[in-house]
């Protein structure tokens, strides 16, 4: 084989993997719109091509079309990123961090706290809710991964577990050292805590959103060109290979735990700070952290498509509400992001049969 | 002489590569046909679309003169094909006669009739001379029985005709001649065999005819009376093959590696490794040879620090290292070639480039505090492939892209560049083909002469006579006798692999 | 890097995608009526269906919509960071805005100031802004009448309440049911316990089940969608309820034998007098306060048979005293214990 045809041949393979890649979470998207334009039909009594045109027409009116929908999209997509990537730390590491609800709720917990502190230049007190964030968010996942690490036992029940307890721990606070009174919710935490909204204070954006690109390369980078990601790629991959190559495997368990959540902290506190200033009492979860495993999923575990994904999600949330100033009920938001998340998962289970298949195949041959 | 079996320009394509292109193959009634080919020929290929696993892109296939088209095993079986598998595919906490009638139960109503299937089972074993008790779990019994198991499956369901894939590479000495026997009791009774191997001694012994096929292509079909090991090997790898390992006599240097009295458990908590004493020295190979099972996995676990030591002492250049960590392991000098390389050997997921470093990714030049250098690892990985003759399109593809002989030669290149104080290699040559076979050797071997201690575990007793200098034997979690390989032989090595003992001395070297 | 460029291309074709459409985008949906105003409302979480706050809203439009022929633009909130952006869409094409739910009070203030020229209204909550009308009942006045109702029938001398979760404006609810048990029976002692949701009919449902094994036979509850499970908790152990809201009798009539009555909260009468104002242009900023007085709040038009015919006749007479302004009923919790009751 020359070297050129080897190169051709390796470009071919590229390109065969992108389509691999990107396949199946764009029939995904596709059939999850096609799906939710029946239930447009069904719902709004149309054919299909007004249903079409309605469903699209509102979903891009939603995501981008108006200047506030579309900083709606990208307020919605902030917090997105965040969880996003804090389970794909932790898909890459081979664990399920349900717990990025929870971390993520610790996070806002942090800024409420911290913001609340009078006397602060802004810089540092920025600086602070968002290092307390991290640290929350850290601990809280550090406690079942080292639970997981130690004693084996399984990080998703755990987490699960912990999520209830920091929604609690927050409503503890909430309605009591940090209450306001006459509301369901904290006392907004002091200007110089407040991330900048560089469109102005009444439009929420704010400089949150570029701490989570930029958030997205660091990770980038941590995976693929720090010894750091190494690791934890290579446990996630194939733990005793790498364990066999002098890994600690139990070590980057806990610190890929702690990395997620810390991210998911982050996140948290990033919410607080610059989008809504202050903590609702829970009486639910905010929904950021499990949205942020569909977001996960869709990118493939990739930095770099979680940022896409989450816009794509941000933007369907975004556009729930538009969707119901026709009158189209917002669950059909809900029914294409499922259908997504459903195809996405097929998508993942059909590979571990071929990867099973082809592990047989290999043993046989 | 009537053709039980035709198959006419059988081509089947893998995305990269040709498997089967325009094979020809055709089986007699009543004889042991071999089909030799190197790894990654094609023969399993072929064989899995006889059974059905895969479907032809082109060719047809004639069951005693009739066309038929096999969608599934389940055909194969109603067509009398019975197969078994390298790997043995058996419930293991299921006993014997439950095994053999799975999916095939004799019922009493909805009752699944067990006396019945023991009878059944025994009658069967029983006609061609097997010695398997129906009512053992399948979990204590040997390998060697379990490949049994296999085969009376097969039969149980009629097969006329009986595929074997590479049945000896998990047997004894005394077990193949045993398998030997069988077969042949097996063709007598009218039934036809097709086994699979890629070991010439044993296509020699067992078969009447022999079709060698190459890179997917039928290079010919012989008798095995009209040929000899040479030319067999000579076809089925393409050009001259040096059988024999060649090697000068050994430089022996001070004691690398000692071990003493080492004890570990298994992972069911049972004591596995019963009180181990073992020196390796400087510039000579090491084999250990016994049955599998018998700790040597777990042997190497511990001197690797995967595995947690119970009791006794490893000892390397005087240095204790018995329970430290995989990574403090490999800094002090040991490097391995493991027994499994899609589970230990390789991420198979990485690129070769990530795998290259795989044990010292966190070292200078290859990263340096948390980043990595990957220009130098890129550099590094393409050095590894240049001088190990790793075929593969370029060093950026995932390791599970490539052959399992280059997959090895990976390991292997990676692990001896460490330039290691004692170099293991655990079933070095598993799976692999003559042409890698014969590579493997020699740099083990080189790394011999240039003063390495080897220490070679592996359960194909020639490789270990082949290429060890003193070879010692375990069996049941200890050394039960270390050897100096050119004054002992297989019928001595067999004794002591089975757990008996030897009347003469040959025994020496006590610790 | 690869993977970078696979994902650039799901992003332009995602994109793709949606402009490729919004090209072609119709003209957005038609709207048919073309009214002098329109009239927007977002719900809080509980949203369309609830059965109880969010619909009785909805109900209020629902008039307008029969009277005036103007369909209300609905938005449904899926938590409350949706608030602010909910109400901004709708501000963005209405002349008036309802937030539903006092948890809105924050959004609707921050929206409302951004949009001078636009007339909001907020049920259960005070904004103080030229442009908002503020709703709020005086809860504690029909739950007190509850509470009369529950210390009468009581046997046991101890009855309940299943709050929602500890907001203020809960404890309006059980403030005014605490003081109502007082006033017609002091010997009788009342659980107070809050379940934290206002959605888990579960929890609900083992909240109730408790009280009564603790010996409680008459709960009141203030939980929405919680407040089924103890509806479903007295069925069972055939004890008595007193819904909240609406007429609970009439919207959950497989229960209908186990509830007393219910206290009634108009909050349709808030939307329909609030969209009536705007749309004849009498529409009035600040605090509107509606009690028993005011019809705001009330007892249910049904009344279970078990209920003794002096047991009511009691009960309209404090309704009547609290009208006519003999006595005022505490609002906090914290004010029962010094609260005395006139006889009547």
């Amino acid at each position: 084989m020359t070297s050129n045809n080897t190169k051709n041949a390796v470009n071919k393979r590229y390109i065969q993997n992108a389509i691999d890649v990107l396949m199946f979470p764009l029939i995904a998207i596709v059939l999850g719109l096609f799906v939710a334009v029946f239930f447009v039909m069904w719902a709004k009594n149309l054919g299909f091509f007004d249903g079409v045109a309605t469903l699209f027409s509102a979903i891009w009116e939603g995501t981008f079309g108006k200047r506030a929908n579309f900083i709606e999209t990208l307020v919605a997509t902030t917090p997105l990123i965040f969880t996003g990537l804090a389970h794909s730390v932790a898909f890459r590491t081979g664990l399920f961090n349900i717990g990025v609800e929870g971390q993520f709720i610790m996070g806002m917990l942090a800024a409420a706290l911290i913001g609340l502190i009078p006397g602060i230049p802004s810089f540092i007190h920025v600086i602070l809710v968002l290092l307390g964030g991290v640290i929350f968010g850290a601990v809280w996942a550090a406690i079942p991964g080292y639970l997981k690490a130690k004693v084996g036992t399984n990080e998703v029940v755990n987490t699960i577990m912990m999520n209830f307890i920091a929604m609690n721990v927050s409503n503890y606070f909430v309605k009591g050292p940090i209450h306001r009174e006459g509301s369901a919710s904290s006392k907004m935490i002091l200007e110089s805590a407040q991330l900048y909204r560089f469109l102005g204070p009444s439009e929420r954006v704010n400089i949150g959103l570029f701490i989570g690109l930029v958030l997205i390369f660091v990770i980038y980078w941590l995976l693929w060109k720090t010894t750091i990601g190494y690791e934890l790629r290579a446990v996630g991959l194939n733990r005793h290979a790498a364990e066999y190559g002098g890994i600690n495997s139990k070590k980057n368990i806990v610190l890929a735990m702690v990395i997620s959540g810390a991210i998911a902290g982050l996140g948290g506190a990033v919410h607080v700070a610059g989008t809504i200033h202050k903590v609702h009492q829970l009486v639910g979860f905010t929904n950021y952290g499990f949205d942020g495993i569909a977001v996960a999923l869709l990118a493939k575990s990739h930095p770099i498509g979680v940022l896409f994904s989450s816009l794509l999600f941000g933007g369907l949330n975004s556009s729930a509400r538009i969707l119901q100033k026709y009158r189209i009920p917002k669950q059909i938001v809900y029914i294409i992001q499922g259908i997504i998340i459903i195809f996405v998962a097929a998508d993942y289970i059909y590979k571990w049969f071929k990867e099973k298949k082809k592990k047989e195949a290999i043993k046989n041959a | 002489m009537e053709k039980v079996i035709e198959m006419r320009g059988i081509t089947k394509i893998f995305p990269g590569i040709i498997a089967n292109d325009n094979v020809n193959f055709e089986l007699r009634k009543g004889e042991i046909h071999v089909l030799l080919g190197e790894n990654g020929a094609g023969k399993t290929t072929l064989m899995n679309i006889l059974y059905g696993l895969y479907q032809p892109d082109k060719g047809e296939i004639y069951v005693n003169g009739k066309k038929v088209d096999i969608k599934g095993p389940s055909d194969a079986i109603a067509l009398g094909i019975g197969m078994v598998h390298q790997h043995f595919m058996l419930v293991h906490n299921f006993t014997v006669a439950e095994n053999i009638i799975l999916g095939s139960e004799p019922k009493v109503g909805l009752k699944i009739d067990y006396k019945k299937a023991v009878n059944d089972v025994k009658e069967l074993a029983d006609k061609y001379g097997f010695k398997v008790d129906p009512n053992s779990i399948i979990e204590d019994i040997t390998v060697g029985q379990q490949q049994k198991v296999e085969i009376l499956k097969a039969l149980y369901r009629g097969a006329e005709i009986l595929i074997l894939d590479e049945p000896t590479a998990v047997l004894t000495p005394q077990e193949i001649e045993e398998l030997g026997q069988i077969l042949k009791n097996l063709v007598k009774e009218g039934k036809s065999i097709i086994l699979i191997t890629h070991k010439l001694k044993e296509v020699m012994n067992m078969s009447d005819r022999v079709t060698i096929i190459r890179r997917g292509k039928i290079i010919d079909t012989v008798n095995t009376k009209d040929v000899d090991m040479d030319t067999l090997a000579e076809m089925m790898v393409g050009r001259k093959v040096n059988l024999v390992v060649q090697k000068d006599p050994p430089k022996v240097g001070d004691v690398v590696l000692k071990i003493e009295n080492l004890e570990a458990l298994d992972h069911r908590k049972l004591p596995k490794l019963k009180g181990v004493n073992l020196e390796v020295r400087a510039g000579e190979i090491l084999g250990i040879a016994g049955v599998d099972g018998n700790g040597q996995t777990e042997l190497v676990e511990v001197i690797t620090g995967l595995r947690k030591a119970t009791g006794g002492k490893v000892i390397l250049n005087g240095q204790d290292i018995t329970n430290k960590t995989p990574k403090e392991i490999i800094e002090a000098g040991i490097s391995n070639i493991p027994e499994d390389r899609h589970k230990h050997g390789l991420v198979l997921k990485f690129s070769l480039i990530e795998n290259a470093v795989l044990g010292q990714h966190d070292k200078e030049p290859f990263s340096k505090g948390i980043l990595m250098n990957y220009n130098k690892i890129r550099e590094y990985a393409k050095k590894l492939i240049d001088d190990f003759d790793v075929r593969t399109p370029s060093e950026e593809v995932h390791a599970g892209a490539l052959s399992g002989g280059n997959q090895q030669k990976f390991i292997a290149a990676r692990e001896i560049t460490k330039d290691p104080y004692l170099l293991i290699a655990t079933q070095p040559t598993r799976g692999l083909d003559v042409g890698a076979i014969e590579y493997i050797h020699k740099r083990l071997v080189e790394e011999r002469d240039k003063g390495k201690a080897v220490l070679l575990v592996s359960l194909e007793l020639d490789e270990v006579m082949a290429l060890s200098d003193r070879i010692a034997v375990m069996y049941d979690g200890k050394i039960v006798g270390i050897l100096d390989a050119d004054k002992t032989n297989e019928m001595e090595l067999g004794i002591l692999m089975a757990g008996g003992t030897l009347k003469k001395e040959g025994e020496h070297d006590k610790q | 890097m690869k993977k970078l460029i696979a994902l650039m291309a799901t992003l332009t074709l995602t994109v793709g995608l949606f402009s490729g459409c919004a090209k072609q985008e119709s003209q957005q949906p038609q709207q048919p009526n073309k009214p002098q105003i329109r009239i927007g409302l977002a719900t809080d979480e509980g949203g369309k269906g609830d059965k109880s706050f969010n619909d009785a809203a909805i109900a209020g439009l629902e008039r307008i919509k029969a009277e005036y022929g103007i369909e209300p633009q609905i938005i449904e909130s899926r938590s409350a960071d949706d608030y602010e952006p909910n109400l901004t869409t709708l501000a963005a094409d209405n002349d008036l805005i309802f937030g539903v739910g006092f948890k809105m009070a924050d959004a609707l203030k921050t929206v409302a100031q951004n949009n001078p020229d636009k007339k909001f209204a907020i049920v259960d909550s005070v904004v103080d802004l030229p442009n908002v009308a503020s709703y709020v009942f005086k809860e504690e006045e029909g739950s007190f009448l509850m509470g009369v109702i529950a210390g009468k029938m009581t046997k046991t001398n101890i009855v309940g309440f299943l709050g929602g979760s500890k907001f203020e404006l809960i404890e309006k609810f059980e403030a005014g049911f605490r003081a109502g048990v007082k006033a017609v029976n002091p010997k009788a002692k009342v659980i107070v316990q809050y379940a934290n949701t206002f959605s888990d009919v579960a929890l609900g449902y083992e909240i109730a089940k408790k009280m009564y094994n603790d010996g409680a036979d008459v709960i009141y509850h203030a939980a929405g969608g919680a407040g089924l499970g103890l509806f479903n908790a007295a069925k069972e152990m055939k004890k008595w309820a007193i819904g909240v809201d609406s007429d609970q009798a009439v919207l959950v009539p497989d229960k209908a034998d186990v509830i007393l009555a219910s206290m009634i909260k108009r909050v349709d009468t808030a939307t329909y007098t609030a969209a009536k104002a705007a749309i004849e242009g009498t529409f009035k900023p600040g605090t509107i306060v509606l009690g028993l007085k005011e019809d705001g709040v009330g007892i249910s038009k049904t009344i279970n048979p078990a209920v003794p015919k002096e047991v009511i006749d009691l009960a309209n007479k404090y309704k009547q005293a609290i009208i006519e302004g003999k006595f005022t009923v505490p609002s906090k919790p914290s004010e029962v214990d010094s609260f005395q009751a006139p006889q009547i």
